[in-house]
């Protein structure tokens, strides 16, 4: 991502090519994750949610590209509350989805 | 070379989520997703840390360090409290969308305001407002399921309120064009801030007319708009893990809300501007009858005859503490031959799957809990439907009466069993606001008390050798 700012202030006309690819990339995740979401378990609902919160902390590489970087301490304070947040995300939704998965037993 | 390294991991790691969301179909290979998912979030996070532009590490450890310090106690709340954890990180989700947005914005503008091309530009003012609003959206409905004081459980209506409501949200995306249009301009940084205000507004007035049974849907909605929230992030960072990872996660919460909207006949709209749940001054449904009360001895001779029980849990139940009765009494019932089954209603509990958890917690095996449309075929071979804390999902009254706001809603046949035992608190309506006929049936016996002290009775009619 630090890349894709360094890209997008020298060559603007490639990078608004790159926005058209990343419409791209959502639409077709869209379907995948329709695909693969519509043949879950409809007992692991509560689960699934706890663990897409926690796929979806991903943000956190974005908090981290922010809070690391050579930037102002403002935006780096944003930035370190940002993933701090993601944080918490990650692991309690990793943490309680599998705690919760460990009670379904067969028998 | 450390831009293709980045790719990869990104692409490692987008592989990784999309695995664990597929093992999710079975319960069986579900905890191969749990491992699939930190595989993948921990791809992502060392790659982005061993970017050369990472030189300040001391914050990134302090905060993740601060994420584990609060992340862990939250992952060990009891599990009826799952719905306001699942809220909070929800909160959360949007609270780090919304942040990491003001700050891409301030960057360029002090910066680089070159950078704040129109494409970017609406990107980043559409991840602060549903960060934001997914934020306070998400605080207020953990609030109400956590039954805060000075937060109302049920819903607060006001004249005008969809109309302020929807024009709170008019003004701030009127107000991020503006923005998007100039981005550079002296007062953009004071309308930037009016925008992050709407949105933190329009989270908090969108929540306060909704009540707790419409929460399940709330809660799926809001799952929905957290996912998006990373996508809008994806798009301001040019980073296409996040777009991703947010997709999935949207797509997921888009699927819970039709579901959950479905299992109540209701449209998005109707949720989130039909203030369902507050108490209906109609006149009660059909004419009055009274009800007949069993004692705890007929009813566990009555159940021990049956050679098919269906329980019909729900909320009541968990609220009760009953779960573990429950297990025993299923224990008991089976050691006789009895087969019984576990009927779910889609919006049993709080949130969607709530009551499969709270059930397999009390070590009930998942092979007994049967989904709503799959049981009710069977209903008019059940012999005993046993009723525990659940209502309107087994209100009659959803197939005919027109006027019912749970008219149109599906809902368990519990009435269609030969017998039906019902455990019930107190004689009040349910989170609907709604009369139940079911109790006032030929065939219904009613059992009276705080359900785990009736399950305790039940129990105990069997454990003390006076059924044979």
């Amino acid at each position: 991502m630090i890349d894709g700012l360094m890209t997008a202030q020298a060559v603007p006309a490639e990078a608004a090519g790159d926005y058209w690819s990343m419409l791209f990339v959502f639409v077709l995740a869209t379907f995948i994750g329709l695909g693969v979401i519509r043949r879950v378990s409809r007992l692991l609902y509560t689960p699934l949610m706890s663990l897409t919160n926690a796929i979806s902390a991903i943000a956190v590489v974005g908090s981290i590209a922010v809070t690391g970087a050579e930037y102002p301490k403002t935006i780096r304070i944003l930035g370190a509350i940002a993933l701090f947040a993601s944080m918490t995300n990650i692991v309690s939704g990793f943490l309680i989805t599998d705690r919760m998965l460990k009670m379904f037993k067969k028998q | 070379m450390t831009y293709a390294v980045d790719q990869l991991a990104a692409i490692l790691a987008t592989a990784l989520f999309i695995f664990s969301l597929y093992w999710m179909n079975d319960p069986k290979t579900a905890r191969h997703a749990v491992v699939a998912g930190v595989a993948g979030m921990l791809v992502a996070v060392l790659a982005t840390w061993f970017q050369p532009a990472i030189v300040h590490h001391g914050w990134i450890v302090l905060a993740i360090a601060a994420g584990f310090v609060v992340g862990v106690p939250l992952s060990r709340v009891p599990l009826t409290a799952v719905p306001q954890r699942t809220a909070l990180s929800h909160a959360f989700g949007g609270l780090a969308a919304g942040l990491v947005g003001t700050a891409e914005y301030f960057l360029g503008l002090t910066e680089n305001p070159a950078q704040l091309t129109a494409f970017r530009m609406s990107a980043i003012v559409a991840e602060v407002i549903l960060g934001f609003l997914t934020f306070t959206g998400s605080l207020m409905a953990a609030g109400k399921l956590q039954e805060v004081k000075w937060i109302p459980q049920r819903p607060v209506t006001y004249p005008g309120q969809n109309f302020g409501n929807v024009g709170v949200l008019v003004a701030a995306v009127t107000l991020g064009v503006v923005v998007v249009m100039h981005p550079t301009a002296a007062w953009s940084a004071q309308a930037f801030y009016a925008i992050a205000g709407l949105a933190v507004l329009f989270g908090v007035l969108l929540i306060i007319p909704i009540g707790g049974a419409d929460m399940p849907t709330v809660i799926s909605i809001l799952n929905s708009y957290a996912g998006l929230s990373a996508v809008a992030m994806g798009f301001v960072l040019d980073n296409k893990l996040l777009v991703t990872a947010g997709a999935l996660d949207g797509s997921s919460g888009l699927i819970l809300s039709i579901i959950m909207c479905r299992a109540m006949n209701r449209s998005f709209t109707n949720v989130l501007f039909g203030a369902f749940g507050t108490v209906q001054k109609t006149a009660a449904i059909g004419e009055q009858k009274a009800w007949k009360q069993e004692t705890v001895e007929g009813a566990a001779q009555l159940l021990e005859q049956a050679s098919l029980v269906v329980i019909i849990p729900g909320y009541g139940m968990a609220v009760a503490q009953a779960q573990h009765k429950v297990r025993e009494l299923y224990d008991q019932l089976t050691k006789r031959g009895v087969t019984v089954k576990f009927a779910i209603h889609p919006v049993a509990g709080r949130m969607p799957g709530h009551m499969n958890v709270l059930l397999a917690e009390a070590n009930i095996p998942y092979t007994a809990l049967v989904e709503m449309e799959e049981i009710n075929p069977d209903m008019p071979q059940c012999d005993v439907a046993l009723v525990i804390g659940a209502n309107d999902v087994v209100n009659p009254a959803a197939r005919y009466a027109k006027g019912s706001p749970i008219y149109g809603m599906p809902i368990i046949d519990a009435d269609k069993a030969k017998t039906v035992l019902a455990i019930k608190r107190s004689k009040n309506p349910g989170f609907a606001g709604i009369d139940n006929e079911l109790y006032v049936q030929d065939n219904t016996w009613m059992l009276f008390g705080d359900a785990k002290a009736v399950l305790n009775d039940l129990v105990k009619q069997f454990g003390s050798g006076g059924l044979h």
